[in-house]
């Protein structure tokens, strides 16, 4: 592996709690709320936010579908019950089957977006519930592959790992003490039974966090990239999905009228007067 | 002459000035107590650094109340430290003051504002236009804004003007997370290193902490001595308050021992420089 994906976590594992505990406490709130998947990515950031603000202040909160796998809710409780966060389940079968009683029709894409989309709601409402933050956790490589449901999954108020590759959550993982059962098992996003990323994807995510690291992070241009040993086409797939999945990256589009457009030209940071 | 030196490694709120104001008020009073001759403050300290458009409502006049503040302040300690200044032509620059004895004894206007990366400075401010040295109770001291440090030229020309002690007031993004320490930890202690031991002058760094934005400030404020060895360091990431007692017979020593600063020949550097500069200009 290369050396810049390869991280040192204690300083990592420092920044990131940090991160929590300041973006937290500066809008004068104490707790978090995540949705807890089973998976690694949101059980790193149980582990990171119940450091940084103390277990009792973070809310997981496990999200299923009556085709999930059953293995995802006990991998949530294990995970909550790792790192002490308080565990909630809140089944998402009867809202997301009461609206396709109307499109019966719907393809796998369709019900995944919504499942997405059910659980984003139910983590913005707990958010007023409970006055907390709700921790995105999406990683750079789904970032930037566009692998994931905007306004579903995307949605958060602050996300301690969007910058760091899959290959280094796994790193991260380890450092911090989550469960070897999570960080082993085949990434799923879990929309269907036996899914796996990266046979959906296919690739795998030790594949693409390489040459992404190479492209994004290092700037190598393509001839660069093929010298280095990867391939063509491998190359030119991987910067169609970056490209095509921006428009998730951004704010909507907005018609310019005035001398003072949101986000162009009226610029202010999000910690503004934080 | 000896000296104590106090660097402030604060958390200032980005665009609030007055809360910023108490916090820079109480650290001066803590630096008070612990007897210190000086006391330095990261770059921007009075409003925080990812500023945008809030530059115009967070610049100050030299004649503000905020600035008069602190200058009365120095009537008991030295003071440096960073703030957005707003001159009666409405330039907005990214200034830092050296206060002392009640006045203002040296005002640096920061002339490289990095526009790369992360960074967008040169949209929203103007640029200073000079390095200078001043005398001070505590020597003759050279004055750098955080990105003036990457310019070898900044420093060059501030030990050649007589400073013996370069402060560098900072807000320093911390990114890189692969080696040993931060990646920007790293390039800054060498920095500090090598130009204190390149131009035998004791280095002060003062760098700030917190997030803005999610992106954090390192802090490991630092003292370097002349030659080029780190005395004492803040911690990275939270904040600190780092005291150095700077002492005249290292910086004797070191100009003594290694005496490459007398030695520098301004002649040939002016004379080959004035030929690029020709040449460039062709």
């Amino acid at each position: 592996m290369m050396s810049g994906l390869s991280a040192n976590t204690v300083l990592l594992r420092q920044l990131l709690v940090n991160f929590v505990r300041d973006e937290v406490h500066k809008v004068g709130i104490n707790k978090t709320v995540l949705g807890l998947s089973g998976g690694i990515d949101s059980a790193l950031v149980a582990f990171i936010a119940a450091e940084a603000l103390g277990p009792e202040n973070v809310h997981a909160i496990c999200m299923p579908y009556k085709s999930s796998n059953p293995d995802s809710e006990i991998h949530a409780r294990l995970v909550a019950a790792a790192c002490g966060v308080n565990f909630e389940v809140i089944p998402i079968t009867p809202m997301v089957d009461a609206y396709f009683e109307i499109f019966p029709d719907a393809d796998n894409m369709r019900r995944g977006n919504k499942m997405a989309r059910e659980r984003m709601t139910i983590l913005f409402d707990h958010s007023a519930l409970l006055r907390a933050l709700v921790l995105g956790t999406s990683n750079k490589t789904e970032l930037l592959l566009g692998y994931g449901t905007l306004y579903g999954d995307m949605a958060s108020a602050i996300n301690p790992i969007g910058d760091l590759y899959k290959s280094q959550v796994w790193q991260l993982s380890e450092q911090m003490g989550v469960p070897s059962e999570i960080i082993q098992k085949q990434p799923s996003a879990d929309l269907w039974a036996g899914q796996t990323d990266e046979e959906e994807l296919g690739f795998s995510y030790r594949q693409v966090d390489e040459l992404l690291y190479r492209m994004v992070d290092q700037r190598m241009n393509r001839k660069e990239l093929i010298e280095s040993g990867l391939a063509g086409d491998f190359i030119d797939s991987i910067y169609y999905k970056i490209q095509n999945s921006h428009f998730k990256r951004r704010l909507p589009v907005i018609a310019k009228v005035s001398n003072r457009t949101i986000d162009r030209d009226f610029r202010y940071a999000r910690d503004w007067g934080k | 002459m000896d000296f104590t030196v106090v660097l402030a490694q604060i958390k200032p709120k980005l665009g609030c000035v007055a809360d910023n104001m108490v916090l820079v008020e109480e650290q001066i009073k803590k630096a008070l107590s612990a007897k210190a001759d000086l006391v330095l403050f990261p770059e921007l300290a009075l409003t925080g650094y990812f500023l945008k458009d809030l530059v115009p409502e967070v610049a100050l006049r030299l004649d503000s109340p905020e600035i008069q503040r602190l200058v009365k302040l120095s009537g008991d300690i030295s003071i440096a430290i960073g703030f957005v200044e707003v001159t009666d032509d409405y330039r907005f620059f990214n200034s830092a003051l050296f206060l002392e004895e009640g006045a203002i004894r040296h005002l640096h206007r920061k002339v490289y504002l990095p526009t790369y990366g992360l960074f967008d400075e040169q949209r929203y401010l103007a640029r200073g236009q000079h390095f200078r040295a001043f005398d001070t109770k505590l020597g003759r001291i050279g004055l750098l804004i955080c990105e003036d440090m990457w310019h070898l030229s900044a420093s060059y020309i501030l030990a050649m003007d007589g400073a013996t002690t370069l402060i560098c007031l900072s807000s320093s993004p911390g990114r890189g997370v692969g080696g040993e320490s931060l990646d920007s930890a790293t390039a800054w202690q060498q920095l500090t290193s090598t130009t204190a031991m390149f131009l035998n002058c004791r280095v002060l760094y003062c760098n700030r902490v917190g997030f803005e934005d999610g992106i954090n400030f390192w802090g490991g404020s630092e003292f370097v001595s002349p030659s080029g060895e780190s005395i004492v360091r803040g911690n990275i990431f939270v904040e600190d308050l780092v005291t150095a007692t700077v002492d005249e017979g290292s910086l004797r020593r070191e100009r003594i021992f290694s005496p490459m600063l007398r030695d520098e020949n301004l002649f040939v550097t002016m004379q080959e420089l004035r030929r690029i500069e020709r040449e460039r200009g062709r």
